[in-house]
């Protein structure tokens, strides 16, 4: 019965395993929000060394660069889904595409360090740090568009263009609106990760915070949470309580990324409920 | 067929095509120029420096002359192999336990919880790195300080779970079902199944869970840089502080002159980062077709 005793001993270690993976997670996390929620206070965010101003520009940032990158994002994976013909062209863009996807981050830093701290001499600002950010995003938002749109039933599609929409139309009365879960929670997705995206902004958005609070001017340098850890950890400055700003920014990004995977499940399927509701009606 | 009425809607219709096209088409410039900007600055460090020394001397004193990126590339590698070893096998583990074992309640558990670790910043990994990875490796290499290719490696392992974890279980679970019932008709155990059968027919899609995850290895800065000590000394040992492509580059790019030697050197750096990133999604693209011809 040597076959069976390897099942057992094979099942025993699998589940050893995933238990190791996921202990890991809550060794993670209680580590994190143990050390840092008890610094999480008012004083924290607005006191003299406050994370306010580095909290804003983490949300103003992530807010520049999906303007920059939906645009273009969900037009290409519009094309992808519904326009483009089984042919070389189309190979170039999916394999471009993949290729931008898989570009390290710190690639993507110094190459909008060289268009735009120094081909267009503008220095280290929230517009080139989010304008770089963005090139992260667009892969994956072509990505997800293009999936969410694939899930579409082809019958819509026909449903429509045999009435005679044109495909303009039915993209945008039709396909979009069904896609739209989908999109949502593709979006999400993006901007939990440019939230935590260090290594672009060091090069590109810099490490200083305005001295004016909430400062909107795109050309200034913008620090953002998660460039403000790694600073404080990294190169602590004498005679501040560096070690709890840092204890304290880890907790605050590890809640912003439990409250963005929360976001992640809820709308989308609050509205398939709803869209699925009104089709039937 | 039928000529279309050249109303607005018609040329509304136009419009949008050629809007959709283009926004394709500037996705595609837009990774040819990041190829031809970086590889530009980098290449021109050749101007001064020999391709030979670049690649062969370990020797990183860019004071005296000396631009020898050895010591990056074998740190860059090193830590990529340990993170694949540590994590490569756990993560298959996780992953053939979501294909074929976990109770629905346990997936449900789990999977969110894997999607969670890829939403971790990378340097709240790098924070946690130095709170605490480092002084367990100090303790497990006994090491002066703990910083180093041991525990870069090990902070990569976790960061690379949820790739291998989610690609594999996609492979696992799109294997028709009759493998499996065959299998288990035969009399074969779950894990002969698992083993004999499932596995080598999701190799292709095993492997390139596995790539990928290299790739975020070996591109990964931030964690990486706070916990591999940053001297530039040859890793020849997993417990002493040494230096990768990543690291090197936050280090150095801030105290060098744009259009310097010294500085194109760190944009060769991100090249090579690059053209293995490139070299990375080739392989990937070979090993789904191969997959796809079975």
């Amino acid at each position: 019965m040597k076959a069976h005793q390897a099942n057992r001993f094979a099942s025993i270690l699998l589940w050893i395993g995933a238990i190791a993976i996921l202990a890991l997670l809550v060794a993670f996390l209680t580590l994190i929000l143990g050390r840092g929620l008890p610094y999480l206070t008012a004083e924290f965010f607005s006191g003299s060394d406050g994370v306010r101003g580095q909290l804003f520009n983490s949300f103003y940032i992530l807010f520049l660069s999906l303007i920059f990158s939906l645009p273009i994002g969900l037009g290409a994976g519009i094309y992808m889904a519904e326009y483009a013909p089984q042919n070389r062209f189309t190979d170039l863009i999916r394999l471009s595409t993949e290729s931008l996807a898989s570009v390290p981050s710190i690639v993507f830093g110094l190459f909008g360090m060289i268009v735009f701290v120094n081909m267009f001499g503008l220095g280290f600002t929230i517009l080139g740090g989010s304008a770089t950010l963005a090139l992260l995003n667009l892969p994956i938002l072509v990505r997800v568009t293009e999936e969410s749109l694939r899930a579409v039933p082809r019958s819509y599609r026909e449903a429509s263009l045999a009435l005679g929409a044109t495909m303009w139309q039915t993209l945008r009365k039709v396909i979009l609106p069904t896609a739209l879960p989908g999109l949502i929670t593709g979006i999400t997705l993006v901007a939990g990760r440019a939230l935590g995206e260090t290594a672009i902004l060091i090069f590109t958005a810099g490490m200083n915070v305005s001295r004016i609070l909430f400062d909107v001017n795109p050309l200034a340098a913008g620090e953002t949470l998660a460039v403000h850890l790694f600073a404080v950890k990294s190169n602590p400055l004498p005679g501040t309580n560096s070690d709890q700003i840092a204890d304290g920014t880890a907790a605050l990004l590890i809640l912003m990324v439990i409250v963005f995977n929360i976001c992640l499940s809820l709308p989308s399927r609050w509205l398939q409920y709803r869209l699925q509701g009104k089709h039937r009606g | 067929m039928p000529q279309p009425t050249k109303s607005w809607v018609y040329y509304n219709d136009r419009l949008a095509r050629y809007l959709f096209i283009s926004s394709a088409v500037l996705v595609s410039l837009i990774i040819l120029c990041i190829i031809w900007f970086v590889g530009m600055q980098g290449l021109s460090t050749f101007r001064e420096v020999s391709f030979l020394e670049f690649f062969t001397s370990s020797k990183w004193s860019p004071d005296s002359g000396q631009y020898g990126a050895l010591t990056f590339i074998a740190g860059s590698i090193g830590t990529t192999l340990i993170a694949i070893l540590l994590g490569g096998p756990l993560g298959l583990a996780g992953a053939v336990f979501l294909a074929e074992i976990a109770p629905p309640w346990v997936r449900a558990i789990m999977r969110p919880a894997t999607d969670l670790f890829a939403g971790i910043p990378s340097v709240v990994y790098g924070y946690v790195g130095i709170t605490v990875i480092v002084g367990f490796t100090r303790k497990i290499t006994n090491s002066s300080t703990g910083y180093g290719m041991l525990a870069a490696g090990i902070v990569l392992a976790i960061m690379i779970l949820p790739t291998v974890i989610s690609l594999s279980e996609d492979a696992l679970r799109s294997l028709p079902g009759s493998y499996k019932e065959a299998s288990l008709a035969l009399g074969a155990t779950r894990w002969q199944t698992i083993w004999r059968i499932l596995v080598p027919a999701a190799s292709p899609g095993i492997l390139t869970a596995i790539i990928l995850a290299m790739a975020r290895a070996i591109g990964e800065t931030m964690a990486v840089q706070m916990v591999i000590g940053n001297s530039p000394r040859f890793p020849d040992s997993l417990g002493s502080p040494t230096s990768t492509l990543t690291s090197n580059i936050v280090m150095e790019m801030g105290n060098t002159p744009y259009g310097s030697t010294w500085n194109n050197g760190l944009f060769m750096m991100a090249f090579i980062l690059l053209v293995i990133a490139l070299i990375m999604i080739i392989l990937v693209r070979t090993a789904s077709r191969k997959g796809a011809v079975r």
